[in-house]
C-alpha cells in the first residue's frame, strides 16, 4: 500500500479501521466513567461536626471520561510509538486548554491560545510520524540497544565522570551565586535529600538490582542504622565518626539476623517476608516508649562536627578554627559532601564486587538460582552477603539521615518510603548504577521543583501541591517500567567478563529463573 | 471468662472479613502464581465504594431503610469492585505473563501505590466516619462481671460470609466455570489445547476475586463505621498471612486461616499487648513462610525447571 492511496479515498480498510477505533473509545470512555463514578464524581467530605456529607463533581467525571476516551481514540488510529505518544500529548494539551477556558475565572488567554495550538500542532506532527512509516505497516516496537554505563563504556564513563564533576561543583556554584542565603534551600532540600536517596536507592540496588532478592522492607534498615546512632549518641555520647561504623555494622548485622531464616524463601515470599519484618520494626520503634520514646522521636541529637570541631559561631568552632566568618551554611555544605563520599563509597564498592567472584555470583543468581545450584555456588551465602551489605549501606544512610535531622521518630521509616526507594531502582533499570541515581534525582528533585512553579498554581489554585501526587506518578511508573521495559531503562548489561571482545546482551535475551 | 467469650465472638468476626480477603490472594496465586500484592487496596477502593454508594442513597436519593440502603450498596460495591479488578488485570497484570518471575509482583506493587494515592487524592487524607448502625445486640450471659454481647452486624456479618462462601464453593466445584478455573490452575498450556478460554478464566478469577473484597469492603464498613485511604495495607497483609496459613490456593483453608488469624490478633490484643497485635500477625507471616509454607491444607510445591 502506497502513501498516496492512503491519503486519498477512504479506503474500507480505513474505514474499518476508524469503526474499530470508535468502539474501542467508546468503550474505554464507559470503562473510565464505570471506574471513577462512585470515587471521582462524588466526594465525601467531614463538615465542623464529623458529619459526612457528599460533595458532587461531575465536571471532574466529564474531564476524565474525555480524556481517557481521546487517547485511546489516538492509540488506537496512530500504529506507531512515537505518533501515539505525541498525538496523547496533543489530546491532553487540548483539553487542558478546554478545562481552562471552561473554569478560569480571569483571563489566562495567553495560555489557553497557547495550549491549544501547542495541542493541535502535536497532532498534527503525530499524524506525519505516523504515516512516514506507513509502508512497514504496524510497525514492531522499535529496541533500543544502549551500553550499560555502569559496565565501563567510553561515553558511560564521560557521563559518569560529567554528573560527578556537577555533584561536586554544586554547593559551591550555589553559593556562589545564590549566597549563603539563597543557597541553603538548593543544598539542603536538594542536594543532600536527593544523595540520601540516592544512597539508598545503590545499595538496594546491590540486593534487588545484582543480586535478584526483592526487598520490600529495606527501610528497616535505615531505621536501624538511624535509631542507632540516635541512641548511641544520646545515651552514650558517642561521636558520629564512631558511630556510622557501628551503624553501618549494626545494620548489616541485622540484615544477616533476618537474611538467615529467610532467604532459601521463593522470591515473592522473601518479598512478603521482608514487608512484614520493615512493619515489625516500625511498630517495635513507635510503642517501646522506654528506648525510642515512641513517636514522640528522640529531639536534640547531636550534631555533626568537623572531625571534632563543632560548627558554631564559639571560639573553638570550625569558622573560628579556620579563620573565617562563621555562617550556618558550612555545615550544609560538610554535610553535603559527607553524604556524597558515602554514596561514592558505595558505588565505588558496588562496581569492584561486581568484578568479584561474589559479584559475578550475585548476577548469576539473579538470572537462574537452580543453574546457580547446579554450578555448585552456595546459594544461602551469596544471597546473605548482598543483603548484609544492602542493608550496612541502609545503616550508613540512616546515621547520616539522624545527624542531619537532629530529631527521629518512627514516621521516616514507612512502607511508603520502602516503596519509593523500590521505586526508583526499578525506574532507573535494575542493576544501573546511573539509572538509579538519575531516577533519584528526578523523583526527588522534580517534586520539589514542581512546588516552586508559581504558573502551575495560577492554573491549579494556591492548594496545589505536586507532592501530594508523587506516589500516584511512582506507582503508575512501576506498572508502566514492568510493562514497557521489564529490565529497567539502561536494559543492555555488559557482561564483566569476557573473552576476545566485549558483546552487549540485551535485557530481553535473558531469562530470568527464580528470583 | 466473659472476656474470653467476647473475644470469640469479636475474633471470628473479623476472622470472616480476612477471610473473605484471602479467598482473592488465594485464587489468584492458584491461577496464574502470583501474588496479587494490590488486592489489599482493591478491598480498600471496595469499602470507599461503599461508603459513597450509601451516602449517596441516604443523602441524595432518600432512601430511609437501612436495610435495603445496604443491601443495594453491596450488590453497587461488588459491581463495581469487579470492574476495577477486571481493568487493573487487564492493565497492569495480563501483559506480563510470560515475563520475568518478579514483573508481576513489582507491577502488583505499583498498582498498589497508585490505588492508595489514587483514593488520597480523589478523596482527601482525612478518616471517613459514619455513624454507628446495626446497634442492637443480643446479651447471652449477664451477671457475671460484665455482659458478653453479640451485635447484631456480627451476626449479619457472620451470615453474609457463610452464605457467600457457600454459594462461591458450589460455584468453583460444580460449575463448567469452576471446572475452567481448575483446569487452568493445574496446567495454563493444557487447558488451553482443550478450549478452555484461559484469559477469560483469568479474568473471571480476578472479578470473583474482588467481588469478595468487596463484600468484605462492605462489612468492614459496617462493622468499624470508618475508612481512609491507608486501611487497605494492613488487612491486605494480614489476609495474605491467612492465605499462607491456610495453604496458599487452598479457597477452604483461606476461610480457615482468616479465622485463626482473626482469633490470634484478638486474643493477643485482649491478653497480651494491644499495641503490638500487628507483629503477632506479621510473626504468623514470618513463621508459617518459613517453616511450613505450604500452609494447613495446601498441597507441598515442586521446583521445576
Amino acid at each position: 500500500m502506497s502513501d498516496a492511496a492512503v491519503s486519498d479515498a477512504v479506503s474500507p480498510q480505513t474505514q474499518s479501521r476508524f469503526i474499530t477505533a470508535l468502539r474501542d473509545t467508546a468503550f474505554v470512555g464507559l470503562l473510565t466513567a464505570g471506574l471513577c463514578f462512585p470515587l471521582i464524581a462524588l466526594r465525601a467530605e467531614a463538615d465542623m461536626n464529623n458529619h459526612l456529607e457528599l460533595q458532587q463533581r461531575w465536571s471532574w467525571l466529564v474531564a476524565a471520561t474525555i480524556a481517557m476516551a481521546a487517547s485511546r481514540f489516538i492509540t488506537s488510529i496512530f500504529d506507531r510509538l512515537a505518533a501515539r505518544i505525541v498525538g496523547v500529548i496533543g489530546v491532553w494539551l487540548i483539553l487542558f486548554a478546554g478545562g481552562t477556558a471552561y473554569y478560569a475565572t480571569n483571563s489566562h488567554g495567553g495560555v489557553i491560545a497557547g495550549c491549544a495550538v501547542a495541542g493541535l500542532i502535536s497532532i498534527g506532527l503525530a499524524a506525519v510520524l505516523n504515516r512516514s512509516n506507513v509502508d512497514a505497516g504496524p510497525a514492531e516496537p522499535t529496541r533500543f540497544y544502549r551500553l550499560d554505563t555502569s559496565g565501563g563504556s567510553i561515553a558511560g564513563n564521560l557521563i559518569s565522570i560529567a554528573a560527578l564533576g556537577c555533584a561536586i561543583a554544586f554547593p559551591l556554584v550555589m553559593l556562589a551565586w545564590l549566597g549563603p542565603q539563597g543557597s541553603l534551600k538548593w543544598i539542603n532540600n536538594y542536594g543532600v535529600q536527593i544523595l540520601i536517596y540516592v544512597m539508598l536507592g545503590w545499595g538496594l540496588n546491590i540486593v534487588v538490582g545484582l543480586a535478584g532478592l526483592l526487598d520490600l522492607g529495606y527501610v528497616a534498615f535505615y531505621a536501624v542504622g538511624c535509631y542507632a546512632y540516635a541512641l548511641l549518641a544520646t545515651k552514650f555520647g558517642l561521636s558520629f565518626w564512631l558511630c556510622l561504623p557501628l551503624a553501618g555494622i549494626l545494620a548489616a548485622f541485622w540484615g544477616i539476623l533476618l537474611g538467615f531464616p529467610v532467604l532459601r524463601l521463593r522470591g515473592d515470599y522473601l518479598a512478603i517476608v521482608t514487608l512484614a519484618f520493615g512493619e515489625i520494626i516500625n511498630i517495635v520503634l513507635t510503642n517501646w516508649v522506654d528506648l525510642t520514646n515512641g513517636d514522640a522521636g528522640i529531639p536534640s541529637i547531636p550534631r555533626i562536627t568537623f572531625f571534632g570541631l563543632p560548627f558554631t559561631a564559639s571560639d573553638d568552632g570550625f569558622a573560628a578554627w579556620f579563620g573565617i566568618e562563621f555562617s550556618p551554611i558550612h555545615r550544609n555544605i560538610f554535610l553535603f559532601y559527607l553524604i556524597l563520599t558515602l554514596a561514592l563509597i558505595t558505588n565505588f564498592v558496588t562496581l569492584r564486587l561486581r568484578r568479584l567472584p561474589i559479584g559475578r555470583a550475585w548476577e548469576a543468581l539473579r538470572e537462574d538460582e537452580i543453574a546457580c545450584r547446579s554450578l555448585g555456588i552456595n546459594t544461602t551465602n551469596t544471597k546473605l552477603t548482598a543483603f548484609a551489605l544492602g542493608a550496612m549501606f541502609g545503616g550508613f544512610a540512616g546515621a547520616f539521615f539522624a545527624v542531619r535531622q537532629g530529631f527521629v521518630n518512627p514516621n521516616s521509616f514507612t512502607f511508603s518510603e520502602s516503596a519509593a526507594i523500590l521505586a526508583m531502582v526499578v525506574l532507573g533499570g535494575m542493576g544501573s548504577q546511573i539509572g538509579v541515581a538519575l531516577a533519584a534525582a528526578v523523583m526527588i528533585g522534580g517534586t520539589e521543583l514542581l512546588r516552586e512553579l508559581d504558573f502551575l498554581k495560577v492554573l491549579f489554585g494556591e492548594a496545589f501541591d505536586p507532592s501530594q501526587y508523587r506516589m500516584l506518578i511512582f506507582g503508575f511508573g512501576m506498572v508502566a517500567m514492568m510493562i514497557w521495559k521489564p529490565r529497567g531503562l539502561v536494559s543492555t548489561r555488559a557482561p564483566s567478563i569476557f573473552l576476545k571482545q566485549r558483546k552487549a546482551i540485551a535485557g530481553a535475551l535473558v531469562k530470568e529463573g527464580h528470583g | 471468662m466473659e472476656n474470653f467469650l467476647q473475644q470469640l465472638i469479636n475474633g471470628v468476626t473479623l476472622g470472616s472479613i480476612y477471610g473473605l480477603i484471602a479467598i482473592g490472594y488465594t485464587m489468584v496465586f492458584g491461577i496464574i502464581g502470583m501474588v496479587n500484592f494490590a488486592h489489599g487496596d482493591v478491598f480498600m477502593v471496595s469499602a470507599f465504594i461503599a461508603l459513597i454508594i450509601f451516602l449517596a442513597l441516604t443523602q441524595l436519593l432518600g432512601v430511609s431503610s437501612i436495610y435495603a440502603a445496604i443491601f443495594i450498596v453491596l450488590l453497587a460495591s461488588m459491581l463495581l469492585t469487579s470492574l476495577w479488578n477486571w481493568t487493573i488485570e487487564r492493565v497492569a497484570y495480563r501483559p506480563l505473563r510470560g515475563s520475568f518471575r518478579l514483573a508481576p509482583l513489582i507491577s502488583a506493587i505499583g498498582m498498589s501505590i497508585f490505588l492508595m494515592n489514587f483514593v488520597q487524592a480523589v478523596q482527601g487524607p482525612r478518616n471517613k466516619p459514619l455513624p454507628p448502625m446495626f446497634n442492637e445486640v443480643i446479651h447471652i450471659t449477664k451477671g457475671g462481671s460484665f455482659d458478653v454481647t453479640l451485635a447484631y452486624k456480627q451476626i449479619i456479618i457472620v451470615a453474609v460470609t457463610a452464605v457467600l462462601l457457600a454459594g462461591f464453593w458450589y460455584l468453583v466445584q460444580k460449575t463448567p466455570l469452576g471446572r475452567a478455573q481448575r483446569a487452568v490452575e493445574q496446567d495454563r498450556r493444557m487447558a488451553a489445547l482443550l478450549g478452555i478460554d484461559v484469559d477469560r478464566t483469568v479474568s473471571i478469577t480476578f472479578v470473583m476475586g474482588a467481588a469478595l473484597a468487596a463484600v468484605a469492603g462492605t462489612l468492614y464498613l459496617v462493622n468499624y463505621g470508618v475508612v481512609s485511604f491507608s486501611d487497605g495495607f494492613t488487612p491486605g497483609v494480614k489476609a495474605f498471612t491467612a492465605a499462607v496459613l491456610g495453604g496458599i490456593g487452598s479457597i477452604p483453608g483461606a476461610v480457615l486461616g482468616g479465622l485463626m488469624i482473626g482469633l490470634i490478633e484478638t486474643l493477643w490484643a485482649a491478653y497480651v499487648s494491644n499495641d503490638y497485635k500487628n507483629v503477632a500477625a506479621f510473626s504468623v507471616l514470618i513463621i508459617v513462610l518459613i517453616f511450613m509454607p505450604s500452609g494447613l491444607l495446601g498441597k507441598p510445591e515442586v521446583e521445576k525447571v
